[in-house]
């Protein structure tokens, strides 16, 4: 089908699409007139090439699509396997929170390589950078790729959400209209799923049988080449240190709206002393308790996620107050000779608290914090991390009218 | 996983081993290894590592796994208590 297009435009429906392909009613597009490439005095550079052949009305052609494969229920994208530089700046963007919730490819079934009637069938997830992550792993398989409608969230995440779920993976399945594409009559799904699907239930309600896939992309060609056996590894999760790291700038995107306020709220606490209100006092007071809320922000977002498994407590806000109590001592070294005893206090207790609550806020981004056992920490942490900031502030408020 | 240890002693994982069939399925789906099947039976050998995901209660079929699923997150947790757990989501928790 390649340089053809069917010549009713106004297609919209995959039923349309697929009538359309089984007609006769093909047309070749003719070569178009190449544009003179001198003529750049009323119109500036040349023109760009034309069109191409894939492209509909009222539809976006994805520049992960190379091509389109027939099939008994209409064409289906034949996706890339390699990442252009538009997927590492969206990536680069949803790791800093940009877009995050809303990059997604549309659900559907898509394919790698030149699949036939017995090739596998993998499941994931429309979060584009999950749907990046996987097709990059591709490369040598032949597959049909059913993309659930997660709206835009990872596997495990939605999955947990019940949007990677046992409804969502039947009714995509019949919506494909897989049954007449496949003869085999199973589907691969990658492990973390399963929190979402119930096996059994796909396989009663569709007789799709689900094949638990590994955790992780980059395992699937081995897992295809070991006749769907995966090794025990491969069935873990981990939370490397660059796992970890990866996930500390939209830790801090979420900061900075609170910030705000937290920021306005320290310029007006230094302000006030014995002189009522003063401008001056409030920024030279005022950028040391910034740095004290600076490198509690540090301690608890940044250092307690890096450090995670070498704090040797188990208790995230515990993690948080060891490391933001260091860091409090650090701006204490800073600011010493500018600081009395009140001072002091103030700046170690809010170091502490701030860093201490961040660090308890990174069990959501773990992969292996039980609920039972974050509500069983926060319990006991949350009244001492208010307590702590209470003692900061009224020392660091105090401690203005003693000077 | 075994760098990665939390608070022991909290979860709330149940296995029924009478009505265990021993399909070996939560040995599967378990990301943390917390399953193990011995002798045609299932059998829970590290609750601590359990994070009570619910992929094993849900994917047992003769439902012989009990657990309370749920996200360890604290900004969640936050939220049920403050608005309840109904009202409560992670669209504006932003954590996944």
């Amino acid at each position: 089908m390649d340089k053809k297009v069917q010549n009713h435009e106004g297609c919209c429906t995959d039923d349309n699409l697929s009538g359309a392909y089984s007609g006769q009613q093909e047309i070749v597009i003719q070569p178009s007139m190449p544009a003179p490439v001198q003529d750049e005095v009323c119109c500036g550079a040349p023109p760009g090439p034309e069109s191409n052949p894939f492209e509909r009305p009222g539809y976006v052609l994805q520049r992960f699509v190379k091509d389109f494969v027939d099939t008994p229920v209409g064409p289906v994208p034949s996706i890339k396997t390699d990442l252009d530089r538009n997927d590492l700046f969206g990536k680069m963007a949803v790791r800093w929170g940009i877009h995050r919730d809303n990059y997604k490819v549309a659900p559907g079934l898509y394919c790698v390589g030149t699949p036939d009637q017995n090739a596998p069938v993998l499941v994931t997830a429309n979060y584009k950078l999950t749907f990046d992550v996987f097709r990059k792993e591709l490369g040598s398989i032949h597959a049909w790729i059913l993309v659930l409608d997660t709206r835009g969230i990872n596997v495990w995440c939605a999955a947990g959400k019940d949007l990677f779920s046992t409804t969502e993976v039947i009714q995509r399945v019949q919506l494909t209209g897989l049954a007449k594409i496949v003869r085999h009559r199973q589907l691969i799904l990658p492990q973390l799923a399963a929190t979402g699907v119930s096996a059994h239930r796909v396989k009663k309600a569709s007789g799709f049988k689900v094949i638990w896939g590994p955790i992780r992309a980059k395992d699937i060609n081995y897992f295809l080449k070991n006749d769907l056996n995966a090794d025990d590894s491969m069935r873990r999760v981990t939370f490397a240190f660059r796992e970890r790291l990866g996930l500390v700038p939209v830790e801090l995107s979420h900061l900075v709206k609170p910030s705000l306020w937290v920021l306005l709220a320290i310029f007006l606490a230094s302000g006030i002393g014995s002189h009522i209100f003063s401008v001056g006092v409030a920024w030279t007071r005022g950028l040391m308790a910034t740095a004290a809320y600076a490198a509690g922000i540090l301690a608890g977002a940044l250092a307690a996620p890096a450090l995670l498994p070498w704090i040797p407590v188990r208790s995230f806000a515990l993690k948080g107050t060891i490391t933001g109590f260091i860091c409090g001592i650090g701006v204490i070294l800073i600011f010493h000779a500018a600081l009395q005893f009140w001072e002091v206090l103030a700046l170690v207790f809010g170091t502490t608290a701030i860093s201490s609550y961040l660090a308890m806020n990174f069990t959501g981004s773990t992969p292996f914090t039980s609920p039972s056992g974050v509500e069983k920490e926060m319990r006991k942490a949350i009244p001492l991390q208010a307590l702590a900031v209470l003692i900061a502030a009224v020392s660091w408020i105090g401690s203005a009218f003693a000077k | 996983m075994e760098k990665f240890r939390y608070l022991p002693g909290v979860s709330t994982l149940e296995l029924d081993v009478q009505a265990c069939v021993g399909c070996g399925m939560c040995e599967i789906v378990c990301p943390h290894g917390v399953f193990l099947l011995e002798n045609s039976k299932a059998k829970i050998c590290d609750l601590d590592g359990c994070m009570e995901c619910g992929a094993c209660a849900k994917n047992c079929p003769t439902s012989a796994i009990r657990v309370t699923p749920g996200v360890g997150c604290a900004n969640y947790i936050i939220q049920t208590w403050i608005k309840g757990k109904d009202a409560a989501s992670c669209d504006s928790v932003e954590c996944c």
